[in-house]
């Protein structure tokens, strides 16, 4: 009885439809987020070139990624700064 | 001039064929000059659809290898006299033609027909590739379903690559009571994902199977659901305003009278 009474105000269990979209619309974030290594490295050798022109680095060291959660993609860098360069 | 449209999907089996054949009569029928170019070399299909199966001379890669030439390989339709077939060869593969080549065939077509619709292979490979490189507007067709849905987003990001800008959606095989039932993915939810225009949404029809059974798109057929909803795609390709139908989803009153139904 209880779960008809669920059922009539809609708190029942949620409908297939809803689920495909939601399902959906997550996996597209991280379907038109990635990106191909070849691209991924150029990405890293323009940010090296770029940071490079005001700071040395240690390109060994550094990782690029692509961070997914749920919701969102965000580029995550994390590259060691060996020192500043003053004169540019 | 005319317009160079591409019918594509990504994912096999959700109606790019059926779709082709019936945009195509359906245009023809409104008196229209149309040639239909089935891309999908060794996978022949179009012909059958159209039923002009047995009338078969010569082929897209006779076509573009320079054997013949196009209105040679042309195959007239028996009832609509405005509407032409390319079809493809059934012994080739899809490297046969390529992008460079169908382009050119395009550009000779163009002064004798309003619209030259290409059929695309499924896919994203070269065959993909070379049936959008004439096009100046390209129709996604797709099915609600999450797969078929995703594999539309793939495609729609590759024409984008190919600085395709006008892309249109069609949602085939909808089932209406599902969605009224919340059970499956509709029209709108499909247009907020993938976030194109939608040209039509055509509902899961019986008789696109009897059509296709007797080679004689459903289009032409007057009681047909589905039917009605490619004449609906083929006005609003022509550039009229044809509001869409929209199925009711289930609400409070729908789950009311489901429960009193239940006793």
């Amino acid at each position: 009885m209880l779960d008809i009474i669920m059922k009539v105000f809609g708190k029942a269990e949620k409908k297939s439809g809803k689920i495909a979209k939601e399902r959906l619309q997550v996996v597209l974030i991280h379907d038109r987020a990635s990106v191909s290594p070849e691209i991924m490295e150029q990405l890293k050798n323009d940010i090296i070139a770029v940071i490079s022109k005001y700071m040395v680095i240690n390109k060994n060291d550094m990782e690029i990624s692509l961070a997914n959660d749920d919701e969102s993609v965000a580029l995550v860098a994390n590259i060691p700064v060996n020192s500043l360069r003053h004169k540019i | 001039m005319s317009e160079i449209i591409v019918i594509t999907s990504g994912k096999g089996g959700v109606g790019k064929t059926t779709t082709t054949a019936n945009i195509g009569v359906g245009l023809a029928m409104r008196g229209n000059r149309v040639a239909l170019i089935d891309t999908d070399t060794g996978l022949r299909n179009l012909d059958l659809l159209l039923g002009l199966e047995n009338r078969i001379m010569y082929d897209l890669v006779d076509v573009t290898s320079g054997r013949v030439k196009f209105n040679k390989a042309l195959v007239r339709h028996k009832k609509y006299d405005t509407l032409y077939l390319l079809p493809t060869s059934q012994v080739k593969d899809k490297s046969a033609v390529n992008p460079e080549q169908l382009v050119e065939l395009c550009k000779e077509m163009q002064k004798d027909f309003d619209f030259i619709i290409i059929d695309c292979p499924a896919g994203i490979e070269q065959g993909f590739k070379t049936a959008i490189a004439a096009a100046d507007c390209a129709i996604v067709v797709t099915m609600p379903e999450i797969s078929a849905v995703r594999d539309a987003d793939k495609i729609i990001g590759e024409l984008g690559r190919a600085d395709k800008e006008n892309i249109k959606l069609i949602v085939n095989r909808i089932r209406p009571q599902m969605v009224e039932n919340g059970d499956m993915l509709d029209m709108e939810d499909i247009n907020e994902i993938l976030s194109i225009d939608c040209i039509g949404q055509v509902p899961d029809d019986e008789m696109v199977v009897t059509a296709t059974n007797r080679g004689e798109p459903v289009i032409a057929m007057k009681d047909s659901t589905a039917g009605k909803a490619y004449k609906n795609i083929v006005g609003r390709l022509c550039g009229e305003r044809i509001p869409f139908y929209k199925p009711p989803k289930e609400g409070f009153f729908a789950k009311l009278k489901k429960l009193f139904g239940m006793f």
